[in-house]
């Protein structure tokens, strides 16, 4: 029987709220809401009073299920009752595509921390804006950076019989059992942002960024620079993800297949800009001499660029370091439109519409041709950008 | 008495130090161009010191600045706030939300003094929040502050309604950075203020003592007419304020803020600190400038790690090989033990 406990889709404060909950303990996100779905503003700006109360109360307090399960945006509760109670009859009569015309899609939403990034942010407001009421569909979202959190929240989401699960991977292994659950249970599984190693059967779409390509893109580009010499700081992700190992692969091989190339330090500072300022800053205080640092997205990117600045080492177009960074937020592409940074590789965070269009064939029931969708993405040279670019493409 | 308590304190603060001297001597030994301070210029024309050393006192001051609420809190509650990495965040934002606002377009709204007593007022009522936590409802202070832990990087996001604003005015550069003229980075100016203001208000109130009574036992102190509630709660507060400096410091390093990674850590780094500075972590006697050369001593190390190409991920794991080491030495029972050896030593001699 389908949970009445769905926070829909829900913009800004209520949807934090959802975040927040979340990372109470599962248990509370189980308990229903019931009815309760006036009065979101207010439970949303309570929301640390209600933290206090969840914790305090070992998560067993029903205060706290009514601010985890925060409200959809739209005001019709006894409706949003009424459908899903046709739901109910719909997901008995045709299992995968649950939903009949004109019934909101349920879907269960799991990425990662909005927080992490400028990138993660567009790419949640991008879901966010798309996945609503209006649109035909019930989102439900679960935020966490941890595989295992987000395993349990995936499990939810299949006991609480959604009709797609949208998944955007904090690691690359250990979804096959779970997946395979979504499948028995006949949810459709769309994999978005993030490939992870599972059989291809087990999902109906997967919509990715080519990582690969987007290291390979950069380092053809850095090739093309003409330096007699590449001593490259090189700035990783956190180890493990999809985005960190496409774009450590390419640069790697470069650097192993070209004796001109060399890596004065490879480090991991987890996207973290204040961490790359200290690696680079390292690099620095040690007098080691290099031309180019390659970091794995803008925030890393723009500590280094701190650092640098720190010791008055010049950087930019024409100058001694070349910048790289990935992600295009506003803010690098306005650096590279200052000449300040090189390059920006481009990690297209607009998945939702992509997602949409699969959803909307497998309801009509037309079979999709490709499994795995690859967004368009570019790279940004710093010579060739333009103001348009800056907006367009900046996240 | 005065003197068998000055003996006490000296004993304490030698751990840091020779812990300090010991990781000098082995990078002096290895590599001694590690001491290498050069006078140069940064990007925008002003002199600055640059070298390891001046990196250990820029990033050890964050913790530096830390430890000191952090002793007191644990000095008086007998615990350890783990939520000051999620507090400097919520400070942060703070600051930014005050400085550039939503949708700002980097130009400052307000004077830098305003975000700060702003992130001040606000850190202190979180403190505040903690403090009642521990000192009214008698919660462990690290179950009490693990609700802040966990809140705290989602309420600095939406404090800045999730975006990421960017200050693009230059002195709002100089509190993470170096002020022109002055070659040395700012972030140690701040501790050096932060510590002389702890040090002048320990020698001229009775907060020392009575944090040292509440710590030491709680009900007799209320006996002896204190209010120990209130000092376990102030303790807190003080910690709240510590935190709106680095707080400060940390978004000013890169003009912006991330949520999620902000002083990451930091906590752990802090309650490092004073467990270095041979302070009880059960509560009851305390040295701040212990703490405070512990912050510097755990930089140290950081900065020796990185020198050596320790993978960041690893580094953790390095940290706490040599943390295990230390405090271990500076447990009562070995401490003791050492020091009857000595003792024997000195007999024979």
């Amino acid at each position: 029987m389908p949970q009445s406990w769905q926070m829909a889709e829900a913009p800004d404060k209520a949807a934090k709220a959802a975040g927040l909950g979340l990372r109470t303990g599962d248990g509370c996100r189980q308990e229903k809401s019931g009815g309760k779905k006036m009065k979101k503003r207010t439970l949303a700006l309570m929301m640390t009073a209600v933290m206090t109360a969840a914790s305090l109360a070992g998560c067993g307090g029903g205060s706290s299920a009514s601010a985890t399960t925060a409200a959809p945006a739209a005001p019709a509760a006894s409706e949003a009752e009424k459908e899903e109670a046709k739901e109910e009859a719909a997901t008995e009569a045709a299992a995968p595509a649950a939903a009949a015309d004109g019934e909101l899609i349920k879907v269960g939403i799991i990425n990662n921390d909005p927080n992490e990034s400028g990138y993660r942010t567009a790419n949640d407001a991008d879901l966010k804006a798309m996945f609503t009421e209006e649109n035909g569909y019930d989102a439900s979202f679960a935020y966490s950076l941890k595989n295992d959190e987000q395993i349990t929240a995936a499990q939810k989401f299949i006991q609480d019989e959604v009709d797609y699960l949208l998944l955007s991977a904090a690691d690359t292994s250990g979804w096959d059992s779970v997946l395979q659950d979504a499948q028995d249970a006949g949810i459709g599984v769309i994999l978005f942002d993030r490939t992870i190693d599972a059989s291809e059967d087990l999902y109906l779409a997967s919509i990715v960024s080519d990582m690969d390509k987007e290291g390979e893109t950069a380092v053809n580009w850095l090739a093309g620079q003409g330096l007699d010499e590449y001593k490259v700081i090189h700035i990783q992700g956190v180890m493990g993800s999809a985005a960190q190992q496409g774009r450590t692969g390419a640069l790697d091989a470069k650097v192993a297949e070209d004796s001109a190339w060399t890596l004065v330090t490879q480090q991991t500072a987890e996207w973290n800009s204040e961490k790359a300022q200290q690696i680079v800053q390292s690099v620095i205080d040690s007098g080691t001499d290099f031309n180019v640092i390659y970091a794995e997205n803008d925030d890393m990117a723009k500590g280094a660029v701190a650092a640098l600045d720190k010791a008055n080492i010049s950087h930019g177009v024409g100058k001694d370091v070349i910048v790289m960074g990935f992600d295009c937020n506003k803010w690098a592409l306005q650096e590279l439109l200052d000449q300040n940074w090189n390059y920006d590789g481009q990690c297209n965070p607009f998945q939702a519409s992509y997602i949409d269009d699969v959803i909307k064939k497998v309801q009509k029931g037309e079979a999709i041709t490709e499994k795995t969708i690859i967004m368009d993405e570019k790279g940004f040279d710093a010579t060739t950008i333009t103001a348009d670019d800056v907006e367009k493409y900046g996240i | 008495m005065t003197k068998k308590k000055m003996f006490f304190s000296s004993r304490q603060i030698f751990i840091p130090i020779a812990a300090l001297i010991l990781l000098a001597l082995f990078n002096l030994a290895v590599d001694p161009s590690f001491f290498k301070i050069t006078l140069g210029h940064n990007s925008a024309g002003d002199p600055v010191l640059t070298g390891y050393l001046m990196t250990i006192l820029d990033y050890g001051s964050e913790v530096a600045i830390l430890a000191i609420g952090m002793t007191l809190v644990t000095a008086a509650c007998g615990g350890q706030d783990i939520s000051v990495g999620a507090a400097v965040a919520i400070a942060g934002s703070v600051i930014l939300r005050v400085l550039v606002g939503i949708g700002g377009d980097g130009t400052l709204q307000a004077p830098i003094l305003v975000g700060f007593l702003a992130a001040c007022v606000v850190s202190m009522l979180f403190g505040a929040f903690n403090g009642v936590l521990v000192a009214i409802f008698k919660i462990q202070p690290m179950v009490a502050t693990l609700i802040l832990y966990t809140a705290g990087r989602s309420i600095a996001a939406w404090i800045n309604n999730n975006e990421l604003p960017i200050v693009t005015d230059k002195t709002f550069t100089y509190f993470g950075g170096f002020i022109p003229g002055i070659p040395i980075p700012t972030p140690f100016f701040l501790a050096v203020v932060c510590i002389l203001i702890t040090l002048l208000v320990l020698r001229f109130t009775t907060l020392g003592l009575y944090t040292q009574a509440v710590g030491i036992n709680s009900s007799s102190s209320r006996l002896n007419g204190l209010n120990p509630e209130f000092i376990k709660f102030l303790s807190f507060v003080i910690l709240g304020l510590c935190v709106a400096v680095v707080g400060l410091i940390k978004t000013s390093r890169l003009s912006t803020i991330n949520y999620s990674v902000i002083a990451k850590d930091i906590e752990m780094d802090a309650i490092l600190a004073v467990a270095l500075g041979g302070n009880v972590l059960s509560g009851g006697k305390f040295n701040i400038m212990a703490s405070i050369v512990g912050a510097y001593v755990i930089q140290f190390l950081t900065t020796t790690l990185y020198k050596f190409n320790v993978s960041s991920d690893a580094l953790p794991a390095y940290k706490a090989v040599v943390v295990i080491l230390l405090v271990v030495l500076s447990a009562p029972a070995v401490k003791d033990k050492l020091m009857s050896v000595i003792k024997k030593q000195k007999g024979v001699g």
